[in-house]
């Protein structure tokens, strides 16, 4: 009932997805903390640029902001991200979309975890003379990130499954696969429960460890 | 009125450290400090007094610039307050702060609560810090709850490490803003003890606070505001037994009476 899956290369696609996933992850980890940084920071100008960013990047679809990447960063601005098959350079632009668009959700599950650390520790940091960004990095992200844990893992849930947007521009992860197969065989219901069950092998130790990290760090007041 | 002459001359030989002229600041529509002139001299301990909304908190906070003024100006050991960045960040190292609510680091352990400061903004190498903090844990009582987190200990315990927390970085002068009132009643004297250690070892503090037996005991100098005035300052046997000011009568009377 299986054979046919021996003709496509089901591991290798979602290994790409894998990759695809903890890139995006990392980066969308470090922009996202970035822009939580300047959406609570003292400067107007990054206060409103961190919120515009966040406002305009979460309302548009993820498959335009993938399209964009393709079609006007590499095929308008010849923007070649450091590659030169074309193989490559869809895969590290597809990393680029995703991390944009992840990161407006990194920001606000971070922000939501920064306003669980009461302003009065934050008033005691500045009190013993820490600069705004010791403050930050020292007593209110540690408590933020360790508050943010769950919401972070439903933002790393919902990346691996966007992944699948990187079929749009010919990445092979595994929904791109997914359409080979159902183009080429006659077993629509398996093929999708393949994938289907592929994914959810990723998701669900995600969220269930992540959960149980969750609790384990989580800060007594 | 010849104890608080001889009290004044004594500390202005030693220098005015604080001090506070024509400060005033608003709350929206509300002048919560109006024209307020004040000055601490070094090793004086000053208690301000007041009923709530009066502005003495905000008084407190002004001085470590945690809240803004809108005009006037605040000098400490000389220096104007500096508006931002890096030099603020230096005058607040040397003025220590205890807050109601305690405000100790959830995440870090009571030690490193001690610590932080000195390692990060005073530079000092991890080992000596560590045997500064735990000295000053010893000093205010709470040496054997160094390794526990902020969340074990009782209020009282945890307002001490944050006495000793401010003391760490070697400030000039102390802030308490209301530091015993977020405490149950049986907690409140093991604090007001450790504050009274340390107006007898010199420290210069500004004291905020309800309890009228510290002010009577540990103040040089007790300052009475009311509607965001000093209406009266006094020494505190003066200011207890004869307050000049209708305002301060009627604040004594209801709360001394009963």
């Amino acid at each position: 009932m299986f054979d046919f899956l021996q003709d496509y290369d089901l591991l290798g696609a979602f290994w790409t997805t894998v990759q695809l996933t903890v890139l995006s992850a990392v980066g969308s980890l470090i922009w996202g903390t970035m822009l939580a940084a300047m959406r609570v920071g003292p400067v107007p100008l990054m206060r409103g640029f961190g919120t515009a960013y966040v406002n305009i990047v979460r309302n548009i679809p993820l498959t335009v902001i993938i399209l964009f990447t393709s079609l006007g960063l590499n095929q308008t601005l010849n923007i070649t991200m450091g590659a030169k098959d074309f193989e490559t350079i869809n895969f590290r632009l597809a990393v680029l979309g995703l991390i944009l668009y992840t990161a407006a959700f990194v920001c606000e599950a971070l922000r939501s975890g920064i306003n669980t650390v009461p302003v009065g520790q934050a008033e005691a940091a500045r009190a013993i003379g820490l600069s705004f960004s010791q403050v930050l990095r020292l007593v209110v992200l540690p408590q933020a990130f360790r508050s943010s844990v769950v919401p972070l893992a439903n933002v790393l849930i919902a990346l691996t499954k966007n992944t699948t947007v990187a079929a749009a521009i010919g990445v092979a992860e595994a929904a791109l696969v997914m359409k080979e197969m159902i183009e080429n065989e006659a077993q629509l219901l398996l093929i999708a429960g393949v994938i289907a069950f592929g994914f959810v092998v990723l998701t669900l130790p995600t969220g269930l460890i992540l959960g149980w990290v969750g609790k384990k760090v989580a800060v007594k007041r | 009125m010849t104890e608080v002459s001889v009290a004044k001359e004594e500390v202005a030989a030693t220098g005015e450290l604080v001090v506070l002229k024509n400060v005033n600041k608003h709350f929206g529509a509300l002048h919560v400090l109006q024209d307020i002139d004040l000055t601490i001299t070094r090793g004086e301990v000053v208690v301000v007094i007041g009923p709530s909304g009066s502005g003495k908190s905000t008084l407190c906070r002004t001085i470590n610039r945690l809240e803004t003024i809108d005009s006037g100006s605040i000098t400490i050991d000389g220096n104007p307050l500096p508006a931002e960045g890096r030099q603020l960040a230096k005058l607040r190292a040397d003025v220590g702060m205890v807050f109601q609510s305690f405000n100790l680091f959830a995440h870090k352990t009571v030690l490193e609560n001690v610590t932080l400061g000195q390692v990060k903004v005073r530079k000092v190498d991890a080992r000596q810090a560590e045997e500064k903090a735990r000295a000053l844990l010893d000093r205010v009582g709470v040496g054997a709850q160094a390794d526990k987190y902020p969340a074990q200990l009782s209020g009282g315990q945890q307002q001490r490490v944050a006495i000793a927390r401010a003391l760490a970085m070697g400030p000039k002068v102390m802030l308490f803003d209301e530091p015993t009132s977020a405490l149950d009643p049986e907690m409140i004297n093991e604090v007001l003890e450790v504050m009274q250690q340390l107006a007898r070892d010199g420290m210069t503090m500004i004291v905020v606070t309800h309890e009228m037996g510290f002010a009577r005991s540990a103040a040089n100098r007790v300052v009475f505001m009311a509607d965001g005035r000093i209406v009266e300052e006094a020494a505190p046997e003066q200011f207890f037994s004869n307050p000049r000011s209708d305002r301060a009568k009627d604040f004594l009377s209801k709360i001394l009476h009963h």
